[in-house]
């Protein structure tokens, strides 16, 4: 466990940098706000409406098939590491080759039913 | 000088100066939080000081394949420039603006920065140098790198900002489609080794690297690994052509240095990665002697794979986004099941 | 769930849209539902402003029209007074006015490569044609001391000459350039990802160019091989032999890239030609009213003093007409229309420019595409809006 008080150390050390840098920005930056410095940008031309609208992002199958696949390779990984020097590898082969067939047809499926297309 | 040479030699020298204070009354638990601390700062020095060196070379390199001399006029060789930029950018004005979300804004570039440090816990630097060794380290750090992204979505919303906000969803679909092409790519090499541990994926390659039995592996990851770290020709997150600045477009001082390094940082551990499953990690070139300290070797290496990175950026065109998606989906996670298929086949007939 | 349409603007401060051009775009998602160009923020008032100079004075001003290929628009007017005034110019003129448009048709095409390309995302083609262009800014500067705004030429004629020095400048460059547009090509013409990135993009149809009034390179993407060179020579054009490129005709961006790529070459052998028959004479009209005297002459003589003088503040004067004379500048059809009252200054001088042409059809072909190919299609135009807003 001692590995992972590491990481929850070194997620502060992330952080304290980056404050550490923005503390020292405060200290010595200039501050002059305007009306027009602190306007969204929008190629020199007033925003029109608002950017916080909801909008057809066109990807959403591909989303969809995205958690699909992560979840399929969550046991694919287990697999790969015990693959080697494994006393039934051929069937272990074949068990894998089953299940990624299935899921290449799926892969398949999805784009005969234009799921890999922006529309 | 021997001890400059010898790093492994200073590591252990700095354990036995640690463990030589506990004669002296000093409590255990000061002695491991001041441990902690100065490999701290020497990782943060590490990122710090690498972000200015990638960005001169890039520079460099750029203008190297451009026919030009790139900076020139800051210290000799222009090899200053990157640090007067970095000092620029620190005292430059912080502008939130008045549309946008202060927190989220406040916070992205933080969760950018901080998962890109995290991911160094579980480089091996050399045979005994790491911070820590992760049993599962592969996983933990494209766990990591898939963290870095919700930072840049996160910002891209934030900002309040049309360009942007596209700019943070491009950013969704880019994760969506090479998070599983990167995994894929790398399955061949847990097959081979065994194992998800860093350590233990180097002294596997002691006879012959990766790259020889993964070769489709190893493209497949870079390729990957170029998108998963925004670089050109997938840069569509910031395309300053299509969306001016991208998610980034209203940042400003260091919350925009913050993207910058922790772009940079991510682009070394991309290649650091790259280096420890296909190139042998810290391991000397099979059949050399080891003269040449094994962390020199990793460096190098990973260097080496900054160069083919900063050469791809400096040479393509930029890929439209549906483009990009297509192509990972129907070139490279088929491509990605096919090498596992290959290197499961060639492993079960050889028993 | 329901989806809104999201209006933006691209512009005028937008690192691609070459300029101060701004579009409205209403966007469904990225993919644009509508197009709307907005011109006009670099309005100087050009037409206007010739009525009040006299027709040498108007000169100058013609360089900030398409401010990127100067001589050509410098011809286009050039010609047009000649047309009205009626006056010849001597051969050795009209061949130094065509190896300097020339030169031009490359310098822009130059520009247009790399700022097309770097809209794409290739920012290595961008260092390489300015790195070449640079050669062309510096035979203009040898040729007449300006690299941008050149003025190069005259009414009557060109005010220097070609002499040896030059002759070589201007050999050594044509020798070397289409090695350099092979090298472009090795990283673009058979790039898969340029070719994804232009092919089958932005696709004008013969018939839409037409009815939009498209010329030059972009009227030839769309595989109409119409040349003002050609069709109605100036400039001793029908003296030399070249090709007039039309691409595959589909008429995308990828076509124009071709169509622009061949044009240099095209451009380089016309140059070749014209250097090797470079004829000797007199580089300026023979006509006192409306060329002024040496300055050799205005130095030693008084009447040659005065009369230079009153040509310098008076100008000269035109009879009554008007005169439409168009010129095949890089970008397209370059015309002059000039209406003379009989006094010293133009009554009324319109410009048809090609860019602004061009750009019309952009609400069109740009219904359906992404912000991605927008911006490509944009580079594919050529256009330059010191050239639009006038």
């Amino acid at each position: 466990m001692k590995e992972y008080l590491w990481v929850a150390f070194f997620l502060l050390v992330g952080i304290a940098f980056c404050l550490g840098g923005f503390i020292f920005n405060w200290f010595i930056r200039s501050n002059k706000p305007s009306e027009s410095k602190l306007s969204t940008y929008e190629c020199g031309e007033k925003p029109v409406g608002s950017a916080w609208i909801q909008y057809d992002v066109k990807y959403y199958l591909y989303g969809l098939l995205f958690l699909i696949f992560d979840v399929e390779i969550v046991f694919i990984i287990p697999w790969a590491t015990i693959f080697k020097g494994s006393a039934t590898v051929t069937a272990l082969f074949v068990e894998m080759v089953i299940f990624i067939v299935i899921l290449l047809v799926g892969l398949i499926y999805a784009g005969k039913k234009g799921a890999l297309q922006w529309r | 000088m021997e001890l400059l040479y010898n790093t492994e030699r200073l590591v252990e020298i700095i354990g036995d100066f640690l463990q030589s204070c506990k004669g002296y009354g000093i409590p255990e638990w000061v002695l491991t939080l001041g441990g902690g601390v100065v490999v701290a700062v020497i990782i943060a020095g590490f990122i710090a000081v690498n972000t200015l060196i990638l960005v001169l070379a890039e520079r460099k390199v750029s203008a190297f394949i451009q026919d030009r001399l790139g900076p020139m006029r800051v210290g000799p060789w222009g090899c200053l420039q990157t640090v007067a930029d970095a000092l620029k950018l620190l005292q430059k004005e912080d502008i939130t603006p008045k549309k946008a979300d202060r927190l989220i804004f406040f916070l992205s570039p933080i969760i950018v920065f901080a998962p890109a440090v995290m991911a160094y816990v579980a480089i091996s630097w050399s045979p005994k140098i790491r911070v820590a060794d992760i049993n599962l380290g592969l996983l933990y750090i494209f766990a990591t790198g898939s963290l870095g992204t919700l930072g840049i979505i996160l910002a891209g919303w934030s900002s309040a900002n049309k360009w942007s906000l596209l700019g943070g969803m491009r950013s969704a679909a880019q994760i969506i489609s090479y998070e599983v092409a990167l995994i894929l790519s790398v399955i061949g090499v847990i097959m081979l080794s065994g194992s998800l541990n860093l350590e233990n994926l180097i002294s596997c390659q002691k006879d012959c690297w990766y790259i020889v039995y993964q070769p489709l592996g190893f493209l497949l990851f870079l390729v990957s690994a170029i998108a998963e770290t925004n670089r050109a020709p997938f840069d569509i997150v910031e395309a300053e052509q299509e969306l001016v600045g991208g998610f980034h477009t209203e940042y400003s001082a260091m919350k925009f240095a913050m993207f910058f390094l922790g772009e940079y940082a991510s682009v070394f551990i991309a290649s650091a990665l790259c280096a420890t499953l296909f190139l042998g990690g810290w391991q000397p070139v099979p059949g050399l002697p080891a003269v040449v300290p094994p962390i020199i070797w990793f460096l190098a290496k990973c260097y080496l794979i900054v160069f083919i990175i900063m050469w791809i950026r400096w040479t393509y065109p930029r890929i439209r986004v549906d483009q990009l998606m297509g192509f990972s989906w129907k070139f490279l996670i088929p491509l990605g099941f096919l090498n596992i298929g290959l290197t499961g086949f060639i492993m079960a007939i050889r028993g | 769930m329901t989806t809104h349409k999201m209006t933006l603007n691209m512009g005028p401060q937008h690192p691609s849209t070459h300029g101060v051009l701004r579009l409205v775009l209403e966007l469904d998602g990225e993919t644009i539902t509508a197009c709307e160009p907005h011109i006009g923020y670099l309005h100087r008032g050009i037409e206007k402003l010739a009525e009040s100079k006299t027709y040498h004075q108007f000169l100058p001003i013609t360089d900030r029209l398409d401010y990127i290929a100067a001589p050509s628009n410098n011809l286009a007017y050039c010609l047009a007074v000649e047309k009205l005034a009626g006056l010849e110019v001597p051969k050795r003129a009209s061949y130094i006015r065509m190896i300097i448009a020339e030169l031009t048709r490359i310098a822009s095409h130059l520009v247009w490569l790399g700022t097309h390309a770097l809209d794409i995302g290739a920012y290595t083609v961008f260092l390489y044609t300015f790195r070449e262009r640079e050669l062309i800014l510096d035979i203009f500067e040898s040729y007449c001391g300006a690299r941008l705004t050149t003025t190069c030429f005259r009414i009557g004629g060109v005010p220097y000459t070609i002499d040896d020095g030059l002759k070589k400048q201007i050999a050594d460059f044509i020798k070397i350039f289409p090695k350099k547009i092979e090298e472009y090509e090795g990283l673009l013409t058979k790039n898969p990802i340029w070719l994804n990135r232009t092919q089958n993009i932005g696709i004008i149809p013969k018939d839409t160019a037409i009815s939009y009034g498209l010329t030059g390179p972009t009227l030839r993407g769309s595989g109409i091989d119409r040349d003002i060179r050609k069709v109605n020579p100036y400039s001793c054009y029908d003296e030399v032999e070249f090709v007039v490129p039309k691409g595959r005709g589909i008429g995308d961006v990828y076509d124009r890239y071709l169509v622009r790529l061949d044009e240099m070459r095209e451009s380089v052998k016309i140059i070749t030609q014209a250097l090797e028959r470079l004829p000797d004479g007199e580089i300026l009209a023979d006509c006192p009213k409306v060329i002024p005297p040496k300055k050799e002459r205005v130095k030693t003589e008084i009447a040659a003093l005065i009369h230079h003088f009153h040509i310098m503040t008076e100008g000269f004067e035109l009879p009554k007409g008007e005169a439409f004379l168009s010129i095949e500048a890089p970008k397209g059809e370059l015309g002059f229309y000039i209406v003379s009252d009989g006094g010293n200054k133009p009554a009324r001088l319109r410009i048809r420019t090609p860019s602004f042409a061009n750009l019309s059809c952009i609400s069109e072909i740009g219904k359906g595409v992404m912000i991605a190919d927008m911006v490509a299609i944009i580079g594919s135009l050529d256009i330059v809006l010191g050239e639009i807003d006038r």
